[in-house]
């Protein structure tokens, strides 16, 4: 508690633990390239350096608010030294803006063109180095890197993984797996935090816009698209509508005037999750084995689970992730020659997930030895590609999704949400579907943005003990818990990124704690509005049970071993 | 493929400094006093055993000069580049050095496995500015040329 003036102004601070988080509430966007709220304080780029009355200069990420501090944040000799600081990393930096992937919400040029820098005094003299590509979901290219730190902490910090580090020091410092390995032989999940964090396109996301556009434009095939939970939610911000609101409907219409023949809705394949995983869970319960039951639908928390606790793989339940049940499901619809008129199908699924990417390589999500989804296009792919066709979006008529999988119940529309599948599957279990017991469902402990979470459910005279925790550095400490013997649970839920797939590595970045609440709200709003809310009463589900999946549902559905 | 010895070895330190990580740089240094380089695959060891991610050891192992991951050579040459020797011309040194060897700033050690040449930041000897040392023998007042009559010299020693 305190005051301190700020370039003449009085400002009050209360519990902020920063100088420079004073000065940004008094009005004033001091820019910074390394500090990020979520992570720790790094101090690296020294762009939110200030002076004080008596001359002193110093990073305010760094500096605790005291009591009369007196601060200039603009004095001339700041201006001079804050342009310094971003001529000097342009001129160790590539420059070619027009053809970056990041052109446009890199921040690096956004510092450039604020701190209106025309000229770079100085030559580059770092060595060109080659691209790493070798991972299915991101794309590393150290020309590019600042050695701000970002992804180092947020791997580390929120990720418990450290797949990239510092390396060497002073003017040969990089940004590196150990050894300079490619990311697709480290222990990377492909979750994309590291690309959510990083302010320029040293890393970027792997796209395959292409390779869709291509599909549409060809006659003889038959393009798909399923559209997951947490895209609607992010999506609109892009084109100016409301923060966090549901756009499916304008989505859906837009998806269908660029091309794609059919649009559907990853919530149907959630629902499908749901009666598969309740079965698999119950089943494990009665007969007390392979407890706690580890959900499976984050490929990036699947791989870490395979590298980091193999003990642990049997654990894992079975069930394929819904974008891996859609495409097995679709695929096996459209074999029949009456449906698919001769026609290939392409299935696109749009993600707010970089690891999908990972996902739909991994051969146990094979269905006879083939790739059931073609590709997967990130939400920052999908928004690019509608700013491609020049449709626009915000003026869109709504439109609904195709049939017959086009419909999910809202407990499929939670699943983008930290604590959103266990909540399902609470629906599931329960025996009806009064507004009391979905309400009372809600309030059982699944949500909130709490990393790690844990209640009691009662089921049928038996005390389910549930976990539900996001970020994987949270999912090592339940983990560590469990292989220790310190805690006992029936169901632990893990999605890698930290409040679920909202937040996912392929959502477009820059989302503050205004957008983050939007979009767990907006999800939330979307199941609200759903007259069905329970998986096992989607008449859609029902009825592919005793159809399509007759005989077929471990196959389709569920994966062999991990 | 390292022989398995050099892994009964790597537990052997482990196990002296403890399986912690601020055990991280003692142990790097022991093994490499041990093998004259740190290769990668028990850094890669180490890093498991005492809990710490690879890419953090990694990290800590290029920051340090000192330690390096390609086997060195029989005479380690380490020209001091300090303020002091710098501005007495360390420099001409060091490039009649890598000029007669055959090395470079990527390339340290000769192919015959007897030499190694590497910068230092300071020697703590800047009275004997510029100064180098060969397997931590002091050598001051240095010049090229006697720094090339000391490779003469070292090579009959091996013939």
């Amino acid at each position: 508690m305190g005051f301190m003036t700020i370039d003449g102004r009085k400002v009050e601070f209360t519990d902020e633990k920063n100088v420079l988080s004073v000065i940004r509430k008094a009005g004033i966007d001091l820019p910074t390239l390394c500090y990020h709220s979520e992570l720790s304080t790094f101090g690296a780029c020294r762009l939110c350096t200030v002076e004080d009355d008596r001359g002193r200069t110093f990073a305010s990420c760094s500096e605790e608010p005291r009591d009369g501090m007196v601060i200039y944040t603009n004095s001339g000799r700041i201006k001079k030294y804050r342009k310094m600081i971003v001529e000097l990393l342009l001129s160790a930096h590539c420059r070619d803006c027009t053809t970056c992937v990041k052109s446009g919400e890199c921040k690096l040029q956004e510092l450039a063109h604020r701190m209106n820098i025309t000229t770079v005094r100085f030559q580059n003299t770092r060595e060109e180095r080659p691209l790493d590509t070798s991972s299915p979901a991101l794309i590393r290219d150290p020309n590019k890197c600042i050695l701000c730190g970002n992804c180092v902490r947020a791997c580390r910090e929120l990720q418990g993984l450290e797949v990239l580090g510092f390396t060497h020091r002073g003017t040969d410092a990089m940004v590196t797996p150990a050894f300079d390995k490619p990311l697709s032989e480290t222990d990377c999940v492909s979750c994309g935090q590291c690309r959510v964090f990083c302010p320029t396109g040293a890393i970027s996301i792997r796209t395959n816009m292409d390779e869709v556009w291509d599909a549409i434009n060809d006659p003889n095939t038959r393009v798909v698209a399923q559209v997951a939970p947490a895209v609607r939610v992010a999506v609109g911000d892009a084109f100016g509508l409301t923060k966090g609101h549901s756009v499916m409907g304008k989505l859906v219409a837009v998806l269908h005037r660029m091309g794609f023949d059919e649009v559907y809705d990853t919530t149907f394949a959630a629902d499908l999750t749901i009666m598969e995983e309740s079965k698999e869970f119950l089943n494990r319960v009665e007969k007390n084995e392979k407890l706690p039951l580890l959900t499976s639908c984050c490929p990036a928390w699947v791989k870490f689970v395979c590298d980091q606790y193999p003990e642990f793989k049997d654990n894992l339940s079975t069930c394929r992730s819904p974008q891996g049940m859609f495409s097995a499901v679709i695929k096996e619809y459209y074999k029949n020659p009456e449906k698919n008129q001769g026609k290939k199908t392409f299935v696109v699924s749009i993600m707010p997930c970089t690891a999908k990417k990972m996902e739909i390589l991994r051969s146990n999500n094979f269905t006879h030895g083939e790739q059931d989804t073609d590709i997967v296009l990130t939400t920052t792919e999908i928004i690019r590609m509608i700013n491609n066709s020049g449709i626009d979006f915000a003026s869109q008529e709504t439109e609904a999704c195709d049939m017959p999988f086009g419909f999910g119940s809202g407990a499929g529309a939670i699943f983008g949400v930290t604590g959103g599948v266990t909540e399902a599957m609470l629906r599931r279990l329960a025996d009806d579907h009064n507004k009391a017991t979905m309400d009372a469902i809600a309030e059982a402990g699944a949500r909130g943005d709490e990393g790690i979470k844990e209640f009691t459910v009662n089921y049928k005279g038996t005390d389910l003990n549930v976990c539900v925790a996001s970020g994987l550095a949270n999912a090592q400490t339940v983990m560590e818990d469990v292989k220790n013997g310190r805690k006992h649970y029936h169901i632990i839920e893990i999605m890698a990124c930290r409040r679920g797939c909202i937040m996912g590595g392929g959502q477009p970045p820059r989302a503050g704690d205004r957008t983050k609440s939007a979009r767990r709200d907006g999800l939330y709003q979307a199941d609200h509005v759903t007259s069905i809310r329970k998986a096992d009463e989607n008449p859609l589900i029902l009825s592919l049970y005793d159809t399509l999946l007759k005989d077929k549902a471990h196959e389709l559905l569920h994966v062999d071993k991990y | 493929m390292l022989d398995q010895s050099y892994y009964e070895k790597t537990d052997e330190i482990i196990e002296f400094y403890g399986r912690k990580a601020s055990s991280l740089i003692p142990i790097m240094q022991d093994i490499q006093a041990e093998y004259r380089y740190l290769p990668g695959e028990l850094l890669t060891y180490v890093a498991k055993e005492i809990g710490v991610r690879e890419a953090k050891a990694y990290s800590v192992a290029t920051f340090y000069e000192n330690f390096s991951f390609e086997p060195k050579g029989k005479y380690i040459i380490k020209v001091c580049d300090g303020t002091a020797c710098h501005v007495r011309k360390s420099i001409p040194i060091l490039e009649a050095l890598q000029k007669e060897l055959g090395l470079s700033k990527k390339k340290h050690t000769t192919d015959d496995m007897l030499f190694t040449v590497e910068t230092v930041s300071c020697l703590g000897a800047c009275g004997l500015a510029p100064t180098m040392t060969v397997n931590n023998e002091v050598y001051p007042s240095m010049t090229p040329e006697k720094a090339l009559d000391l490779i003469a010299e070292l090579r009959g020693d091996n013939v």
